[in-house]
C-alpha cells in the first residue's frame, strides 16, 4: 500500500470544512512555517526535491529561488488550477474534496515567496468547485490564518479565486497570466520568465494545484524526510488519475515505487481491464505523451520492469519510452483504434491553439483533416509520411509547448503503430466497420491470470 | 437597454475589488461569465458594450476576448445547453453514442437548438472528467457515467424544470 500524504484523509466526513480539517492537524503547517524565515521554507522544498505536478517536472524549490525580489514591487503568486489536460483530473478531486489542503500550501507558499495577493486561477467549467474554494478561504479567514497579520505574525495575505471561461492554453504559465490580466490566453514569449515579469509585469510563481499541496506535508516532515519517499529524483507522492478501458477508474495517490504493471491491474489501483479484454496501448502522462503499445509500456526496450516515476516512464526517450507528464493514465484496451484516438488528440489540440505561431495553427488543423481522411477510409500511403512531416515541422518551432503537445501524439502513434494506419488506407470499406485489433503490440509480455 | 441590477453591480465592484487599482481589466472574464447568466444565456454586442463601459476599457478588448475563450455563447443558445465531451478518455468509453442518442432523442444535429428553445447540443473538448465517462456538462455542473437512461431522464428533468 502506498504512502499517503495528500489524500489519506479525503474520506473523512467534513474535511472540507475547517474545523474538521484542524481536528485532523490541519493548519499545523502554517502555524510551522509562521515561525521560520521565508527563505527557510524555500530550502526545505529544495530538500524534498519536489518537481512540478502539472506536467513539466521542474524542481519547485528551484522555480522559487529564481523568484526576483526587488524593493517595493510586489511579488504574486498563483496556483495553476487549469487543469485541462486530457486524461487529468486529479487537481479537481484535490480541490473538490480536500480544499483546506491547498488553501493551507498557499498560506505557506504565499509566505515563503512574500506574495500578499494570491490567485487560484481555475478552469471556467470546474465552476461549482469556486464555491468551495471561496467557502474554504472565508472559513481560514474567520480563523484568523488569512487576512491581516496572520496568527500575529505581521504577514498579511489574501488569496482570490479567478474562474478562466475555457481555454486549454491558459495551463501554460504565460497564457495563464495573460488570461488573469483580462486578455485572451496568448503565450508570451520567455525570457522575461514569469519569475522576473510576471503578473501586471511583477515577480511572479505560477504552481500547479497538486504541487503547492504538497508543500504542506513537506513543511510538516521536513524537506529531507519527504525526499526519502519515493525513489531517485521521484520523491515523494504523485496524484495519477486514471481513465480509459479498466475497471476502476479514478484518482489515486501512488509513491512511485510501483510498477506500471501492478498500477494497471492490482485492485488497489486501476483493477485490470473489463470484460476480460487485454491491454493494447496506453499514454501514461496526459494526452501530449507518447502513446506505447502493451509490450512497451509493462517493460522497457531492455527488458525491465518499467515503474511508475518520471525516470523509468521515460527511459528510452521517445523511440520507446514515453513521460509522467501531468499523471493523466489513459488505458487502451484492444478493441480500440489507434487512428480514431489520434484523430480525436489532433482535433482537441486543433482546437485549443491559440492562433500565434502558424506552425501550430496551421499544423495542427493539417493533421487533423489528414487523419480524418483515413479513419474515413480516404487515406493514401503517402498521408503518413505527411503526417509525420507536419508534425517534425511544429515540434520546437512555436512560443509555448502546445506545438510540442499536439505533435508527440501523432509522432508517436505513426511510431509505433504505423501498420495500423497502413490497414486502415489498404482496407477503406473494412477499416469502418472493423478495428485492427491487438496485432503484435501486446506480444512477449506477462499479463496476470 | 440593459443593466445589472444595484445587487449584481455590488458583486461586481467585488470582482473588481480582487485586483490592485488600475488593473480592473483582470475583471473582464468573471464579469462576462455574469453577464452572459443574467442577459439570456449568451453575449450579444449590446451586451459586451455595457462590460466595456463598466470596467472603462474599449469594447474591441471585450470581444477579443469573448471571442478566445469557448465559454461565451456570441449567438443565442436554447435554455438547457448539453456541453457533451468527445475528446479521448470520454470517445474511449462510448461519447459517439451518446452524442448519436441525444441527436435522436432531441432531432437535432450538434450546434443546433430544439424549435422550441429548450435545448441545445454542443460537443467539447475535455472537461477534465475522464474517469467518469461518459460526460457532459450542463449549467455549472457536470452529469457524468452518462447512458441513454441516464441521458433520458436528465432531458425529463430539464423539461420539467
Amino acid at each position: 500500500m502506498s504512502k499517503k500524504l495528500l489524500l489519506e484523509k479525503a474520506h473523512i466526513e467534513g474535511i472540507r470544512h475547517f474545523d474538521v480539517y484542524r481536528r485532523e492537524g490541519g493548519y499545523a503547517a502554517v502555524e510551522k512555517a509562521l515561525k521560520m524565515e521565508p527563505g527557510g521554507i524555500v530550502e526545505e522544498v529544495k530538500k524534498s526535491g519536489l518537481r512540478g505536478r502539472g506536467g513539466a517536472g521542474f524542481p519547485s524549490g528551484m522555480k522559487w529561488s529564481f523568484l526576483a525580489k526587488p524593493e517595493g514591487v510586489p511579488r504574486y503568486l498563483v496556483c495553476n488550477a487549469d487543469e485541462s489536460e486530457p486524461g487529468t483530473f486529479k487537481d479537481r478531486y484535490l480541490m473538490e474534496f480536500l480544499p483546506h489542503l491547498l488553501i493551507e500550501g498557499l498560506i505557506v507558499s504565499s509566505f515563503a515567496l512574500g506574495s500578499n495577493r494570491t490567485y487560484i486561477y481555475i478552469r471556467g467549467e470546474y465552476a461549482w468547485i469556486v464555491g468551495i474554494l471561496e467557502q474554504a478561504i472565508a472559513e481560514a479567514k474567520q480563523q484568523g490564518f488569512l487576512g491581516k497579520n496572520i496568527l500575529g505574525s505581521g504577514f498579511d495575505c489574501e488569496i482570490y479565486v479567478q474562474r478562466g471561461a475555457g481555454a486549454y492554453i491558459c495551463g501554460e504559465e504565460t497564457a495563464l497570466i495573460e488570461s488573469l490580466e483580462g486578455k485572451r490566453g496568448n503565450p508570451r514569449i520567455k525570457p522575461p520568465f514569469p519569475a522576473i515579469k510576471g503578473l501586471w509585469d511583477c515577480p511572479t510563481v505560477v504552481n500547479n494545484v497538486e504541487t503547492l499541496a504538497a508543500v504542506v506535508p513537506i513543511m510538516n516532515m521536513g524537506g529531507e524526510e519527504y525526499a526519502k519517499i519515493g525513489i531517485g529524483r521521484s520523491t515523494g507522492t504523485k496524484l495519477i488519475s486514471a481513465c480509459g478501458n479498466i475497471n476502476k477508474p479514478g484518482v489515486y495517490e501512488i509513491d512511485m515505487t510501483i510498477s506500471v504493471e501492478e498500477f494497471i491491474y492490482s485492485d488497489e489501483y486501476c483493477g485490470g481491464i473489463p470484460n476480460g479484454k487485454k491491454l493494447k496501448a496506453c499514454i501514461p502522462g496526459g494526452s501530449s505523451v507518447p502513446i506505447l503499445p502493451a509490450n512497451l509500456l509493462l517493460k522497457t526496450a531492455k527488458g525491465e520492469t518499467r515503474y511508475m516515476n518520471y525516470e523509468s516512464l521515460a527511459d528510452g526517450g521517445f523511440a520507446t519510452g514515453s513521460m509522467m507528464g501531468s499523471g493523466g493514465f489513459i488505458v487502451l484496451d484492444e478493441d480500440q483504434c489507434i487512428v480514431k484516438n489520434t484523430l480525436t488528440l489532433a482535433r482537441f489540440y486543433r482546437h485549443e491553439s491559440c492562433g500565434q505561431c502558424s506552425p501550430c495553427r496551421e499544423g495542427t488543423g493539417w493533421m487533423e483533416k489528414i487523419l480524418h481522411k483515413i479513419d474515413a477510409g480516404k487515406g493514401e500511403m503517402s498521408d503518413i509520411d505527411l503526417l509525420w512531416d507536419i508534425q517534425r515541422k511544429i515540434e520546437g518551432n512555436t512560443i509555448c509547448p502546445l506545438g510540442d503537445a499536439a505533435a508527440w501524439p501523432v509522432a508517436a502513434a505513426i511510431r509505433h503503430f504505423r501498420d495500423e494506419f497502413e490497414w486502415h488506407i489498404n482496407n477503406p470499406e473494412l477499416c469502418l466497420t472493423k478495428n485492427y485489433g491487438l496485432a503484435h503490440y501486446a506480444d512477449e509480455i506477462h499479463v496476470p491470470a | 437597454m440593459i443593466k445589472f441590477s444595484e445587487d449584481k453591480l455590488k458583486e461586481v465592484q467585488a470582482m473588481i475589488d480582487r485586483y490592485p487599482e488600475g488593473k480592473q481589466k483582470s475583471a473582464l472574464i468573471p464579469l462576462l461569465h455574469l453577464a452572459q447568466d443574467e442577459f439570456g444565456g449568451w453575449l450579444s454586442p449590446e451586451t459586451m458594450d455595457y462590460v466595456a463601459s463598466l470596467l472603462h476599457i474599449e469594447p474591441i478588448e471585450v470581444y477579443e476576448v469573448a471571442t478566445f475563450y469557448s465559454m461565451y455563447n456570441l449567438k443565442p443558445v436554447g435554455k438547457h445547453v448539453f456541453e457533451v465531451c468527445h475528446t479521448g478518455p470520454c470517445m474511449l468509453r462510448g461519447s459517439d453514442d451518446i452524442i448519436s442518442y441525444i441527436r435522436q432523442k432531441l432531432d437535432i444535429n450538434v450546434g443546433e437548438t430544439t424549435a422550441d428553445g429548450m435545448f441545445t447540443l454542443k460537443t467539447v473538448e475535455c472537461l477534465g472528467a475522464c474517469g467518469y465517462a461518459p460526460m457532459m456538462q450542463l449549467g455549472m455542473h457536470y452529469k457524468e457515467h452518462l447512458t441513454p437512461e441516464k441521458v433520458d431522464a436528465i432531458i425529463n428533468a430539464c423539461r420539467n424544470n
